[in-house]
């Protein structure tokens, strides 16, 4: 068993050092997905192009406006004099939010009644509309706060009116500054692992189908478990080497906190490549050519990403879409990274997706070694 | 493999894939030593017989056994002692010609003392001297095929099965090629080669023509060439040839006789005119006759016609 494993281990290791671009395909693209994703993968808003439009002009909406323009989140980029000028901008991009106050604004708030304030919001980028809505929520929330004040200290001369609220005190566990890296890098490197780890291995096996080669050893003596090892040992050597180097840049590079134990991280990456690698058998045994396992490729890899929790919530999907992200390997491996880099949580919160990872190492293995033989048929 | 149990031995070998039958009911016996052509058309079931009788796909009825044991229930004792080598020729072009044959060595689990004879071995017999740490992707055709057969029987394999294995190499590269082939049949090796170039069918001692996933004739290429003609060919040179044709037509024991460039060409059965009688009858009839010599067709005519009569007959029943 062992001697025709190391034979066919040495055969797939030099034919790696003999492909001069190997080493070049296996970390620079990983390491560039991982700065374009640490840079670009944000939900924070900023600098959000912002048109005004104050019929009001009062002192009241100009300390309004100052509000907007004092936030790095708004451009106020055009102080608009009719309301056609903000369709305008707005049709234009010139501005994605308008702010309109209209005239009696002071007015209403003099005589303590609400006073109205019109948002317009171009809601093409829904998610962009949604997060500066909110912005603007908070900015008008503490604009209120501060007129309410205003107005209660002036008549202290009379009955005192004691301004009653709650105040939150938020203290986000895990990650104090809610950094969005934090969250994303994690799931990147999990995310890079599972892509490129599966086409590698599903095309290695499906290079020598094409080209004969795997008919050529399928006549020899050779056990299917040896061939399968022979065939993924090297891509799950290459899948460990590349969550360590991606993990580097996250901490080097971005300064996401690593607090968990390397030993859980070791354990958790190495069920994830076993079902990994499982996977990207089990589609070379579902490709006759390169081609096809492009195609499987293509149509496999972005539901597994989406369905993922990487970026929308596993528990927001409809029913069926959940139950499909219970065979999906990235959905526990995110957990188990995220947690151990940023909880510092061991063995004993995490068995529950360990457990399920090594299920489905072992379901997809086994049934690509069953499915391996009779694949000639 | 016991002395007397046939190197390969099929009995009713049938494959059918979801809706047509690749091989029907196929019979094959292979002695050792023995050399058999394995010849007809695209798509007649040569590649499938052969995959099934290395165990590569699994019979859908009847039987097979290579070396004694069964295919379709013992095929890795199969693969223990056969030998397979296909028309792409299945090396690793990134290897060099001694990386391939080490692995090829360790697949087989060649024993370590006897690997460096056989590695050595199968390096002149490719005639790569000089060439073992060439990467196998910058050899030329020929040698690419003679290092494919080298690793093919790296294990000693007392049955060789070759699948077109001489496809797309230069003509004398091939003939370099059956000179091993029988080297190695001197040894003792049975050997099944399919081909589709006819001068190749001539090389071996017997040859199984198949067409449509059934054996159409198998016997020696002399033995086909009666067969299908039914008797033996003459060339016969006379004057004039009309009046010759008329002649021979007619009588006794000739089967056919056709006008063939200047000359006639004439197929006599047994039990009526005979070649020696051949110059006697037709000067007879005012026929002058310069010479009557035995002639041979050509392999390819023989299977055109064998193939085509048995369609006809197949068809009529």
């Amino acid at each position: 068993m062992f001697e025709r494993l190391s034979v066919m281990l040495m055969k797939e290791f030099l034919e790696l050092r003999r492909d001069r671009w190997a080493m070049f395909r296996l970390i620079v693209p990983m390491i560039i997905q991982m700065l374009v994703f640490g840079y670009a993968a944000t939900f924070t808003v900023h600098h959000v192009t912002t048109a005004v439009l104050d019929l009001d002009q009062s002192q009241a909406s100009r300390s309004l406006i100052s509000h907007f323009a004092a936030t790095s989140r708004f451009n106020i980029v055009d102080m608009a004099t009719n309301q056609s000028e903000i369709t305008s901008d707005i049709d234009h991009d010139k501005a994605v939010i308008a702010i309109v106050i209209h005239a009696g604004f002071s007015r209403d708030l003099e005589n303590g009644k609400s006073a109205p304030l019109q948002v317009i919001v171009d809601g093409t980028n829904s998610n962009t509309a949604l997060i500066a809505l909110g912005y603007i929520a908070q900015i008008v929330a503490n604009f209120s706060t501060e007129q309410a004040a205003n107005r209660i200290f002036p008549s202290r001369s009379g009955l005192a009116v004691p301004a009653i609220g709650i105040s939150v005190q938020m203290r986000p566990w895990f990650n104090e500054g809610l950094d969005e890296r934090w969250f994303f890098i994690p799931g990147v490197i999990g995310t890079l692992t599972l892509m490129q780890v599966v086409s590698l291995t599903a095309f290695a096996i499906v290079r020598e189908r094409e080209v004969g080669t795997l008919e050529q050893i399928l006549v020899s003596p050779i056990r299917p478990v040896e061939f399968i090892l022979g065939k993924t040992v090297p891509f799950f050597l290459i899948g460990l080497g590349d969550i360590a180097l991606v993990s580097i840049v996250g901490i080097a590079w971005f300064h996401v906190p690593f607090i968990g134990s390397p030993w859980v991280m070791l354990v958790g990456s190495s069920l994830f490549l076993l079902a990994v690698v499982g996977m990207g058998l089990l589609m070379s045994t579902f490709s006759r050519t390169q081609q096809q396992a492009f195609a499987l490729n293509f149509f496999l890899l972005n539901p597994f990403f989406i369905l993922s929790g990487f970026a929308f919530p596993i528990a927001a999907m409809p029913k069926v879409l959940q139950w499909f992200t219970l065979i999906n390997p990235l959905r526990y491996f995110l957990v188990i990274i995220r947690a151990v880099f940023l909880k510092g949580v061991g063995f004993a919160v995490l068995w529950p997706e360990l457990g399920a990872l090594a299920s489905l190492a072992l379901i997809m293995l086994t049934i690509s070694v069953l499915r391996f033989r009779k694949s000639l048929d | 493999m016991s002395p007397d149990n046939p190197a390969v031995l099929a009995e009713g070998l049938t494959k059918r894939f979801s809706g047509f039958t690749a091989v029907d009911h196929l019979d094959l016996r292979i002695e050792k030593g023995e050399v058999v052509g394995f010849i007809g058309p695209n798509g007649a079931g040569k590649s499938t017989t052969i995959r099934m009788l290395c165990g590569l796909l699994r019979p859908s009825e009847g039987r097979a056994s290579v070396a004694g044991f069964d295919v379709g229930r013992q095929p890795e004792a199969v693969r223990e002692h056969i030998g397979y080598m296909s028309q792409k020729f299945s090396l690793y072009g990134d290897l060099t010609v001694r990386e391939n044959l080490r692995f090829f060595g360790g697949i087989y689990r060649v024993p370590h003392g006897d690997f460096n004879e056989r590695m050595r071995f199968a390096i002149s017999m490719a005639g790569l001297e000089g060439r073992e740490d060439a990467l196998v992707r910058t050899l030329a055709g020929g040698w690419k095929q003679r290092l494919a057969l080298g690793c093919a029987i790296l294990h000693r394999p007392p049955i060789l099965f070759l699948d077109e294995p001489t496809s797309g190499v230069e003509p004398e590269a091939r003939r370099l090629f059956w000179d091993l082939i029988h080297e190695l049949a001197a040894g003792g090796v049975a050997i099944l080669v399919s081909t589709h170039y006819m001068e190749e069918a001539e090389y071996c001692n017997r040859i199984a023509l198949i067409d449509g996933g059934r054996l159409v004739a198998m016997g020696t290429p002399s033995e086909l060439r009666q067969r299908s003609l039914g008797g033996d060919l003459f060339e016969v040179d006379c004057v004039p040839l009309g009046a010759a044709l008329k002649a021979l037509g007619s009588a006794q024991g000739v089967i056919e006789a056709a006008i063939f460039g200047d000359k006639l060409h004439v197929v006599l059965g047994q039990g009526g005119l005979s070649a020696d009688e051949l110059p006697r009858f037709l000067a007879d009839r005012d026929i002058r006759v310069g010479s009557v010599r035995p002639a041979t067709p050509s392999l390819e005519d023989v299977f055109v016609r064998l193939v085509s009569t048995t369609r006809e007959t197949r068809a009529a029943s």
